[in-house]
């Protein structure tokens, strides 16, 4: 298991210099000088120069990109041009309602998801299996915005219930939750339905009906844990879709999370900001997906021999 | 040889005829899926003869009638210029799906020729398509759409530039597979044998196997594309804010969401079902065509 583990992150670290590389280059492919983007248009030429400078824009690239990941390790990530406050710092203070809106969402997206998908399964080709599969098709075609602005009418204007947005009380964390986790709820939906329904036709459990297990029985005591194996690998892949998401529904909720943080500043060019961000957006779904494939084989003993 | 060669052709395409014709009898029978291709249909009428025949002007602003609820003057109301909501998203219509089919339509072309190199040449080359696809996944989709946009700035071509950018991995990786398992058949086998070039066997034989699977998985990918395009829109990263693009015409409605939800409600009404009529035809195609990956 130890091995499996060591061998999968130590695999990691080439596609993580890479996609490091490509982030760090992201200041360097905006048309322009990069050091004239950050001092911003008013900025003079010795501001500018001074920038540069600071900044180390005119030694060769490679030494630029090896001193970038130096203070990445060291959790330095720049400084923002709108406040000169350090990016790490403004990350901090709207990590936690992200985070928190996020496992919200994921969360009840599994429970609702595998649910939908148990009951579809259980009664494939009938009214139920047909109501849950269009629930689940909707699901994934709904704009989340729009799902967003819909709720935000029904249950603040017109109900008065809940708080239009902010992050004040879990109160405000139902709505964008709800708008964030339906397409991935939806997914799961499908892919536990389609997991179960092809595990129902597998030869161990005809032998279990065969020795007169009832179907409760078969489908809690047999066939859903090893129908749940895949379902794992794609609530891992969703993650990236979440992240995605988060953005726009932070946006419709004002919410004060990282998604917001990076649509603002990619409005007033705070590139900084906004490379830190793609930065830690891309490092979050690939750790999540080191801990699927951990988890996967964890459950699926095979795939850590191949 | 060369009879050989005319024989296996024809042969080929008789098959590949018949092939078409199982198709839509199977096809027929999925009512949702044949429903939604009437739906996108329709969609594509509006597309080309919207701009003529709708009852308004788009982009006239009628002071009179502002923010109006809907009527039977404005089936789907009026905005906070006047303007009739039904016409502009008719005209919409062109710049939503072109700019999502188009997007899609780049991403399917680079992946497929990077699937079929990858599949049928191997070796280093599959490692290194492989790669660069690992790391194009290792951005979340939305995300690495936005970063592209910050960096060649908003509008509807790099919208379509980064919309496509996220497609290209996946039909790389789908097309690669299709392209294995077609490269093991009798018949390339039997091409090869005879001295055809690698090119020849590429596009004459193995991708036209390929086709079902491109088909399948680019009807779903327009769904994710729109969503995506509208997203950037709604996001103020994407079309002008004044321009009757569905996902634009969302993104200011938030502002009169106590006032006139119409506003929010139509243009969003409009994606959802266009999302889901793609959806809904992809899965019935995917039945029909490429039934191995069902379920």
């Amino acid at each position: 298991m130890w091995q499996y583990i060591i061998k999968r992150v130590l695999g990691l670290i080439p596609l993580v210099l890479v996609v490091s590389f490509v982030i760090f280059m992201f200041i360097h492919l905006i048309p322009g000088d990069p050091a004239r983007l950050i001092a911003g248009k008013e900025a003079t030429y010795e501001e500018v120069q001074q920038i540069r400078e600071s900044l180390g824009l005119e030694k060769p690239l490679f030494v630029q990109y090896f001193d970038y990941l130096k203070s990445l390790l060291s959790g330095d990530l720049g400084y923002s041009i709108q406040s000169g406050a350090p990016v790490s710092e403004l990350i901090g203070e709207r990590i936690m309602p992200t985070l928190g809106l996020t496992f919200l969402s994921i969360g009840w997206a599994l429970v609702v998801g595998i649910l939908l998908g148990i009951i579809s399964a259980v009664f494939r080709n009938k009214w139920p299996d047909y109501l849950g599969m269009l629930t689940a098709v909707s699901g994934i075609s709904l704009p989340n915005f729009w799902v967003g602005l819909v709720l935000i009418q029904l249950f603040s204007v017109q109900l008065g219930l809940l708080p239009t947005g902010g992050a004040d009380g879990w109160q405000s964390y139902l709505m964008p939750s709800f708008a964030l986790g339906a397409g991935i709820m939806a997914m799961i939906a499908r892919f536990t339905r389609s997991s179960l329904v092809n595990t129902l036709k597998q030869d161990y459990i005809r032998t279990g009906r065969a020795k007169g297990l009832g179907g409760n029985a078969i489908i809690f005591g047999h066939a859903l844990k090893n129908s749940l194996i895949p379902v794992v690998t794609i609530a891992g892949l969703q993650f990236g879709f979440l992240l995605g998401g988060s953005v726009v529904v932070e946006t419709v909720f004002s919410f004060p999370g990282l998604g917001r943080l990076l649509i603002d500043s990619i409005q007033i060019r705070d590139y900084p900001v906004v490379q830190a961000e793609i930065l830690l957006f891309s490092l979050q779904f690939i750790l999540v997906n080191l801990l699927v494939d951990i988890i996967y084989s964890f459950l699926n003993p095979k795939i850590r021999y191949e | 040889m060369i009879q050989t060669e005319a024989i296996t052709q024809e042969q080929l395409d008789k098959q590949r005829q018949g092939r078409l014709y199982s198709f839509w009898k199977e096809f027929r029978k999925k009512k949702p899926a044949l429903f939604s291709l009437f739906f996108i249909g329709f969609l594509v009428i509006v597309m080309i003869i919207g701009p003529y025949v709708v009852p308004y002007d788009p982009a006239a602003p009628d002071y009179n009638k502002l923010l109006e609820s809907p009527s039977l003057q404005h089936l789907f109301g009026t905005d906070a210029f006047g303007r009739d909501i039904l016409s502009r998203l008719a005209v919409g219509a062109r710049i939503s799906l072109t700019v999502s089919i188009s997007a899609v339509l780049l991403g399917a072309i680079v992946g497929t020729v990077l699937g079929l190199i990858s599949g049928y040449f191997g070796k280093w080359m599959d490692r290194l398509i492989m790669r660069i696809c690992d790391v194009l996944f290792a951005f979340p989709d939305l995300i690495l759409a936005i970063g592209i946009v910050a960096i060649l700035g908003p509008g509807l071509k790099n919208v379509v530039i980064a919309v496509s950018f996220f497609s290209i991995p996946s039909f790389a990786r789908i097309v690669r597979s299709a392209t294995l398992e077609s490269k093991e058949m009798l018949f390339v086998e039997a091409t090869r044998s005879i001295g055809a070039s690698n090119r020849r066997i590429i596009w004459k034989h193995i991708f036209p196997e390929t086709i079902p699977t491109i088909i399948v998985y680019f009807t779903m990918k327009v769904g994710t594309a729109i969503l995506a395009a509208a997203s950037l829109s709604f996001l103020g990263l994407g079309a002008e804010p004044s321009s009757p693009d569905w996902g634009a015409m969302l993104s200011k409605s938030r502002d009169y969401i106590d006032s006139a939800f119409h506003l929010v409600f139509f243009p969003g009404l409009i994606i959802f079902l266009t999302v889901l009529a793609f959806n809904v035809l992809g899965d019935g195609l995917r039945d029909v065509l490429d039934p191995k990956t069902k379920d």
